[in-house]
């Protein structure tokens, strides 16, 4: 029986955080804002895990003072790795969702290069119940394009997508072999799934621990030009185009990628993409301290492509955020540059850093940058847009847009308890976390 | 703290008459200038053996050799010193091998300058006689040194300095008793 | 013999005369961005003074007693391994050898913890080389000793450098500080962290390098820096050069595929006796070393008399003496 694969709870999926009885909730005195528009203060109704209704009657079994509070539909990530089954050490179920109820999101999409690969139905279904007994971020696990990401045979994307698959894709090792990627985009395409794509040509990447430019060449460090990510990103639109696909390209990082996915877009092609945090907040510069907290893939660039992406978000050309969240032990990050593992930890700052960075900045307002996180990604997914209509699901976050508060990485609820922002200042930090309309979040102090 | 002026000990007269005696003391001890050596130690050794050097030329007829040596790198205090100290250059233009050297200095005072100047002067080879001028001696030694020839003997306390002036350095001649004093 | 408490009398002896240099060197040696020219040249200065000390009988000199000097070479060079501790030691410091070449460290141990094993045996200083650029100044996070970087990836070797220029300043008939020098680097300049180690030293002390080498070696980047010009013709870069630097092809960095044929580099780079006569007269012919004679150098212009290069490994120890000195006296 196929699962609808949207972002709601459905008949067949076990009730989110267990049997336990969800309490009748207000949070009184919320600014509304949803993407239907900025409602002004009223009070938020939630039972039966489901939005009830605004300014209701009666009494409430949860009161939650929200006065001076944004109350907005729980943010959608369509980009975690969450390093479970295998690689624990790094990030489990329990951390990883706690961590994304903390950064405000009520539903994240996680990766499937773990060890062993989620390939396998069984591995898809594992997960799914795990993390609806704890109740905390709902997952929708993504399944292997190739089995064992090997790149080689398509793994069985119908039974996965039973199991409760949301999206395929070989984020972490690039899809080689075009005849291969062609494949699996037909195939997902007559079942109705995501292809994302991790586009970097492996043969230009070369080893490369940064972005190839002036930066790399003072600090003496291996490049990676970002024409490994344009010619590949143009050769996954090429195919999406070719064979009807929808094909997400993940994490985006440079100008000339981002004007390869504007061509294909203008001429309609079955395309959208995501940017991360980091790729809009952070440049090269970064790695002067040589602190392989930045190693990132695809890898931190210059200032001109962070200001070339912003603009492609205020141009509407930006589908979605995806944070990639992509937590590692700290032994692992304090390995030298050449041998520290790629990716770092973003979800619980992703909100307050973007929100800080460039809606305070003036660069951008506030209402594109939750679109980014809520219906952009739910359009990419094909799920319900998310609203705070009577009905939806009860997957709110309550944003304290005043408050300034120093990026803290002790108190991370992610086992990756370190930041490049560690220290900075920043505002717009969630306050609570509601999912399926039981709190999953609250922050204290 | 600063330091207060207490005394003139020597003036530019009493330090020529000083090392005019010390001239002739190394003359007599050495019994002439066969395979003398005249060795000062940075930094107002040095103008001391050369003008040790030239007043024993003009007493005896022949110039005895000089060179110079810096002791930094013999100092005992280089693990705890917070400052760092330039290295100079030794320069020792002969074998010291055999030879029978005077080292000049300007003040003994604990005894640990010679030693270092002791070993540097072994490092360099294996001289036959090492003997040791002072133009001030002021007592205090923490090691078992003794100068052989003395300009002038001057007990001090430790809060006292002796600061000698010379021409090639300082641009006139002198030696100064000086006060060290807690500012109330 | 370590003196008591109190023999730091006023009077003390050899204490630095009026005008000695006012400010305080860097901690560490990770690059030479932090050094200034004077520091540089006092560091001539003092290695002048070390020269001194090995030509003696007794090649030693207590200064470093007390001192333990630990060398962690995470990639092979025995050479220069050598030649820092044979820098300690004529100091009198004590040396331990770390060759974490193998081992734990290959197989993923961190960077900090391999750091904090081998600390426990308190060093003063490490001599570090490691393939990753960067991970000597990863290091000094996680360690109270001085750092010296002994090469890291592609990014400095700051004493190759210092001895390089020492080497000038010794060797080049004339000498007359190094404003208005020009230098020549040859060949792979793009893997080489001798030439960004090079260009940062020399032309911080008054001079101006060429860097010369095929397309593929040489970014554009490193043009930007003010008083560095790029050319692919070896003939421009050593007209009237005052010294030409030749750089080893680093096979093992190399990422397959960047020079189409050994023959061609040789035809087109080769430093040769006949490209050295449109050099200044007394030019000098320099290389770091290991050298592949008749690669990036013609054999035979590697014995001629204006090769230096037996000089520069002979002076690597007295900089690298003057290096530990500095670093080390003066900062506990």
């Amino acid at each position: 029986m196929t699962r609808p694969a949207d972002g709601s709870e459905a008949m067949s999926e076990p009730p989110h955080g267990g049997d336990r009885p969800v309490p009748r909730t207000v949070l009184r005195g919320a600014r509304l804002i949803d993407a239907r528009g900025d409602h002004g203060a009223h009070d938020l109704w939630l039972v039966d895990g489901r939005v009830e209704g605004v300014d209701l009657a009666g009494d409430a079994e949860l009161e939650i003072d929200a006065r001076g509070l944004v109350a907005t539909p729980a943010f959608l990530d369509p980009h975690v790795h969450l390093r479970t089954p295998g690689q624990e050490e790094k990030e489990d179920l329990a951390s990883g969702l706690a961590a994304a109820a903390a950064g405000g999101f009520g539903t994240v999409v996680s990766m499937a290069n773990t060890d062993p690969v989620v390939d396998d139905p069984a591995i898809v279904a594992d997960l799914a119940a795990q993390a609806a007994a704890l109740g905390l971020a709902r997952l929708r696990p993504a399944a292997a394009l190739s089995l064992g990401l090997k790149g080689e045979r398509l793994s069985d994307y119908a039974a996965l997508q039973a199991a409760g698959a949301v999206m395929i894709t070989d984020d972490g090792i690039p899809v080689v072999d075009s005849h291969l990627q062609r494949r699996a985009c037909e195939y997902a395409r007559e079942l109705g799934l995501v292809i994302q794509t991790h586009s970097e040509d492996p043969s230009l990447r070369q080893g490369g621990v940064m972005h190839e430019g002036a930066v790399s060449h003072e600090l003496g460090l291996p490049g990676n030009p970002a024409e490994a990510e344009s010619i590949m990103i143009f050769r996954d639109c090429e195919v999406a185009r070719m064979t009807g696909a929808r094909v997400h390209i993940a994490h985006v990082s440079s100008e000339r990628g981002m004007r390869v996915v504007e061509w294909f877009k203008a001429q309609g092609a079955p395309v959208t993409c995501e940017v991360t945090p980091h790729h809009l907040t952070l440049t090269d510069d970064a790695w002067r301290a040589f602190d392989p907290v930045v190693k990132v893939a695809p890898p931190l660039r210059t200032a001109d492509d962070v200001a070339y992406l912003r603009d492609a978000v205020r141009r509407g050309v930006v589908d979605c955020l995806g944070s990639d969240h992509a937590p590692h032990t700290r032994a692992e990050k304090d390995r030298d540059a050449l041998r520290a593992p790629f990716g770092l930890p973003n979800i619980e700052v992703a909100f307050p850093l973007l929100y800080t960075d460039l809606v305070l900045a003036g660069e951008l307002e506030l209402a594109p940058l939750l679109e980014l996180l809520q219906g952009g990604v739910a359009r990419v997914m094909g799920w319900p847009e998310p609203t705070l209509a009577a009905g939806a699901p009860g997957d709110v976050v309550l944003l304290d847009l005043d408050t300034e508060a120093a990026v803290d990485p002790a108190r991370f609820m992610s086992k990756a308890k370190f930041s490049p922002w560690d220290g900075r200042a920043l505002r717009g930090w969630p306050a609570m976390t509601l999912v399926a309309g039981r709190v999953a979040f609250s922050r204290r102090g | 703290m600063t330091l207060n002026p207490k005394a003139t000990l020597m003036d530019a007269q009493d330090l020529t008459r000083a090392l005019t005696r010390i001239a002739h003391e190394i003359i007599e001890r050495n019994k002439g200038t066969e395979a003398l050596a005249l060795v000062g130690i940075h930094t107002r050794g040095v103008p001391i053996a050369e003008r040790l050097a030239e007043l024993i030329e003009r007493f005896e007829g022949a110039r005895p050799l000089t060179g110079k040596l810096d002791i930094t790198l013999y100092r005992d205090d280089l693990t705890e010193i917070a400052l760092q100290p330039i290295v100079r250059k030794t320069e020792v233009p002969f074998d010291v091998s055999g030879m029978r050297i005077v080292l000049c200095d300007d003040v003994l005072y604990t005894g640990r300058t010679a030693r270092a100047a002791l070993d540097a002067l072994v490092d360099m080879g294996r001289p036959g006689v090492i003997q040791y001028a002072v133009l001030v001696d002021r007592g205090h030694r923490e090691l078992p040194i003794r100068a052989d020839y003395v300009g002038k003997n001057v007990p001090t306390s430790r809060s006292e300095v002796i600061k000698v002036r010379l021409e090639e350095t300082d641009g006139a001649d002198g030696v100064e008793l000086l006060e060290l004093v807690d500012e109330a | 013999m370590t003196g008591a408490a109190g023999t730091r009398a006023p009077a003390a002896p050899a204490a630095p005369a009026a005008g000695s240099p006012p400010t305080k060197h860097p901690r560490h040696l990770l690059d030479l961005a932090s050094w200034s020219a004077d520091q540089v040249h006092t560091l001539f200065d003092t290695s002048d003074v070390m020269a001194q000390v090995m030509t003696r009988t007794i090649k030693k000199v207590p200064a470093l007693q007390g001192f333990t000097v630990g060398t962690l070479f995470f990639e092979d060079s025995t050479r220069t391994r050598l030649s820092f501790e044979r820098a300690a030691r004529a100091q009198s410091a004590d040396v331990i050898s770390f060759a974490a070449g193998g081992s734990s460290v290959s197989k993923g141990e961190s960077l900090k913890d391999t750091l904090k094993t081998i600390d426990a045996m308190k060093s003063d200083l490490y001599v570090v080389r490691h393939p990753a650029a960067g991970a000597p100044l990863q290091l000094t996070r996680w360690t109270d000793a001085a750092i010296v970087n002994a090469g890291d990836g592609r990014r400095a070797h700051p004493t190759q450098a210092l001895l390089d220029a020492y080497t000038f300043r010794t060797s080049f008939p004339g000498y007359a500080g190094f404003d208005g020098v020009e230098l020549a680097i040859v060949g792979d300049v793009a893997h080489s962290r001798v030439a960004r180690s090079n260009v940062e030293l020399w032309t911080k002390l008054g001079a101006r390098v060429r860097l010369c080498g095929p397309r593929t070696l040489l970014p554009d980047e490193l043009g930007e820096r003010p008083g560095v010009t790029l050319t692919h013709r070896v003939e421009e870069a050593v007209e009237g050069a005052h010294a030409v630097m030749a750089l080893r092809l680093q096979t093992e960095r190399m990422a397959g595929g960047l020079l189409p044929s050994l023959a061609e580099v040789r035809e087109r780079y080769q430093v040769t006796r006949a490209r050295m006569r449109l050099a200044h007269p007394d030019a000098l012919v320099m290389h770091p070393g290991p050298m592949n004679r008749d690669v990036e150098i013609e054999g035979v212009l590697a014995d001629d008399p204006r090769s230096v290069v037996e000089r520069q490994v002979a002076n690597g120890v007295p900089v690298r003496m003057a290096v530990l000195y500095t670093l080390l006296v003066g900062s506990r």
